[in-house]
């Protein structure tokens, strides 16, 4: 009688220990859900959902801050799938947000180019290359379509044209 | 020789209408040139072929008018004498789809002169060489889907089992394998014993179906006399679709081609009687590949036959020389009445992947039912030969469950069109099936794409963080320098105070 009662109480005792010392230092796993969410992203940094990139945003819908209809390049396929990890009902794109889609990249009409580098340091994946005073170009193969170097061209030579052809 | 007939049966398929009768009364039509050849440089899968003549330049009969591009391509050549009229971007069809492909435009002067100026030897002695001959020669599959053969026989040189000789001929119309075997078969034995020779093959299989029976006595003697010991000739029950390459290879040796891989990983290699034909005449007489034998059939034109046709004749020369349409013509396919597709123009031109025309009469196509929803039969199951699931992947790809579409192994489907055939509800699956791997591609491309944005990223924003860390740092050190350089100013001038201070109260001590 006495020994059940004295290893239960024991046993009991060291779990809680145990159970406390692991919920104070171990990390949390909120930031396993905002990576999931970040999966279902595209990830190409567009911005256009109004947050400084796509794990802001993703860190924004999990506060439930934000609208799961925020995010251009991804499309209703996004909303679907974050509606059903979330288990929220799906809504229709906000298309005031923007146009960014990743079936178009960005081209630089050279004869305007006056190199002015602007435009490779908005890009977001270091996909436009060029020397101050040189022609720039745009890596087709590693352009998101973001739009993000569109605005900073001081001569407006950067068009998204389709992704093929 | 061996002789063996095959009781076996594949996986799946079905018996269909062969059609045949008709393009195989004639013999097959020889020697006919168009006024104007569209030769396109990308015909198969792989890279196209790169340009080497100018526009209103003289190219004869076989002389290399493009280079081929990176493995897998393979060259082109002009199919008969003339001049190079343009250069240009057109649709041509072929194996699976049409394609939007660079063209070489050649009118044709009529003489059929012959090129001089190719390889003195064209068949030596090393097959590095020779393989190089058979990839400068342009060969490719004549089984309907043009891949360069010289890749094909790379992949296998020297580890093959099994070289497979495929004269199945299968698909419903198409005659144009079953004609050749009648009419060439001694140098269609010679060509399997020189690719045998190249990919060192201790046995060779040869497949016709037991609905040619005229090919199979041609190609029994030819074999006969050849007196091979590696060659065997094996009569195959006529099942659709028993001469595609995977199912082929199953029928015969009872092993499977893993999905996603080809024969050549377990040792086999598929090669169509069309292609031996042209590896006999380039390595015997030097000659490229710069014509194949096309089945004109259907009952929309006149003469249904076969015909050698020049590589880029454009079709409707071709069927003005089977006696032109007749009038209840409704549709033109490129290849057979099951894998084929429907041809939007008679002015597009042939390619090596052009195994027939059908002229379709009314009647002869399909007609377009109401679709109704699937029963779940599982019919379309019982007849699939890369036995697969049809009715999940339908419910997969309306769905666009990408998971479960390749779970379910949509990449291994040979749209055979089998599983719409048999379909009760009238569901054309296998228009389905193609559309979800166009959808899958794209899916693919993008899960990629987004994947390398997050990697550059992450990379760019490291960078950044390092720039600016080492900016701060160095900002640091020189503010740090600074303080110091002041620290040391401000301690000297103390001590010159200090020093003449004392000074100033020794002098004033008496």
């Amino acid at each position: 009688m006495l020994t059940a009662v004295t290893v239960l109480t024991g046993l009991s005792l060291a779990l809680a220990a145990a159970l406390i010392a692991a919920s104070r230092w171990l990390p949390e796993r909120g930031d396993d859900a905002v990576e999931r969410i970040e999966r279902l992203l595209p990830r190409i940094q567009c911005a256009q959902c109004g947050y400084p990139g796509c794990r802001p945003y993703a860190e924004a819908i999990l506060a439930g801050e934000a609208e799961i209809n925020r995010c251009p390049p991804g499309g209703e396929s996004t909303i679907r799938a974050l509606a059903e990890l979330l288990g929220r009902e799906p809504t229709p794109l906000d298309t005031s947000l923007g146009s960014a889609s990743m079936d178009r990249v960005a081209r630089i009409d050279e004869t305007l180019c006056i190199g002015c580098n602007l435009c490779a340091r908005a890009c977001p994946v270091d996909a436009i290359v060029g020397l101050p005073q040189r022609m720039h170009t745009v890596i087709a193969r590693l352009c998101t379509g973001c739009e993000l170097c569109v605005p900073p061209c001081p001569v407006d030579c950067i068009q998204l044209v389709p992704r093929h052809g | 020789m061996v002789d063996v007939t095959f009781e076996r049966y594949l996986t799946g398929g079905i018996r269909l209408a062969a059609n045949k009768t008709a393009s195989t009364e004639e013999p097959i039509l020889r020697g006919f040139i168009p006024p104007l050849l569209v030769i396109g440089l990308h015909q198969h899968g792989g890279t196209s072929a790169v340009p080497i003549v100018a526009v209103g330049q003289k190219v004869a009969k076989g002389e290399p008018i493009a280079l081929p591009g990176t493995p897998p391509s393979t060259a082109v050549h002009a199919s008969s004498s003339g001049r190079v009229r343009a250069i240009e971007e057109r649709l041509i069809p072929t194996g699976t789809k049409l394609r939007a492909s660079l063209c070489i435009v050649i009118e044709t002067d009529g003489d059929d002169r012959r090129f001089e100026g190719g390889p003195h030897d064209p068949w030596p002695e090393s097959r590095e060489v020779r393989i190089e001959r058979v990839r400068l020669a342009g060969i490719a599959g004549l089984g309907g889907a043009a891949f360069p053969t010289a890749t094909k026989l790379e992949a296998v040189a020297g580890t093959c089992k099994v070289l497979i000789v495929n004269g199945a001929e299968c698909e419903p119309y198409i005659s144009c394998d079953d004609m050749l075997m009648r009419e060439a078969p001694a140098e269609i034995v010679a060509g399997v014993i020189r690719m045998a020779d190249l990919v060192a093959a201790p046995r060779v299989i040869i497949a016709i179906e037991r609905d040619k029976p005229r090919a199979l006595e041609a190609m029994r003697k030819a074999v006969t006399a050849a007196g091979d010991p590696r060659l065997a000739i094996c009569e195959i029950p006529t099942v659709y679709p028993a001469g595609g390459e995977r199912q082929l290879i199953e029928l015969l040796t009872g092993e499977e081609v893993p999905s996603g891989a080809y024969p050549s990983s377990i040792g086999y290699v598929c090669q169509n009687v069309g292609t031996a034909y042209a590896i006999e005449r380039l390595a015997a007489r030097g000659e490229p590949l710069t014509s194949r034998i096309v089945t004109v059939t259907g009952g929309g034109v006149a003469r249904p036959r076969n015909v050698e046709v020049p590589i880029g004749t454009p079709i409707h020369y071709l069927i003005e020389q089977c006696g032109g349409y007749r009038r209840n013509v409704v549709r033109l396919i490129h290849g057979g009445s099951m894998m084929g597709y429907a041809l939007p123009a008679d002015d597009l031109p042939t390619t090596k992947a052009t195994s027939c025309i059908i002229a379709a009469a009314e009647g002869e196509v399909r007609e377009s039912f109401e679709e109704w929803a699937c029963i779940r039969c599982g019919d379309c199951a019982s007849v699939c030969p890369a036995r697969l699931q049809p009715q999940e992947l339908l419910t997969a790809a309306a769905a666009r469950d990408f998971d479960d579409l390749e779970a379910l192994g949509l990449d291994d489907c040979i749209e055979c069109g089998c599983c719409d055939v048999v379909c009760p509800s009238h569901i054309v699956l296998t228009e389905r099936f193609r559309g979800a791997k166009r959808a899958f591609a794209e899916h693919a491309r993008r899960l990629a794409l987004s994947a390398e944005a997050e990697e550059r990223h992450k990379r760019r924003e490291r960078r950044l963080k390092q720039i600016e860390e080492d900016r701060r740092a160095a900002q640091e050190a020189l503010k740090a320098k600074l303080r110091a350089d002041e620290e040391a100013r401000r301690r000297a001038v103390a001590a010159a105070v200090e020093r003449a201070r004392q000074r100033k109260r020794r002098d004033a001590e008496p």
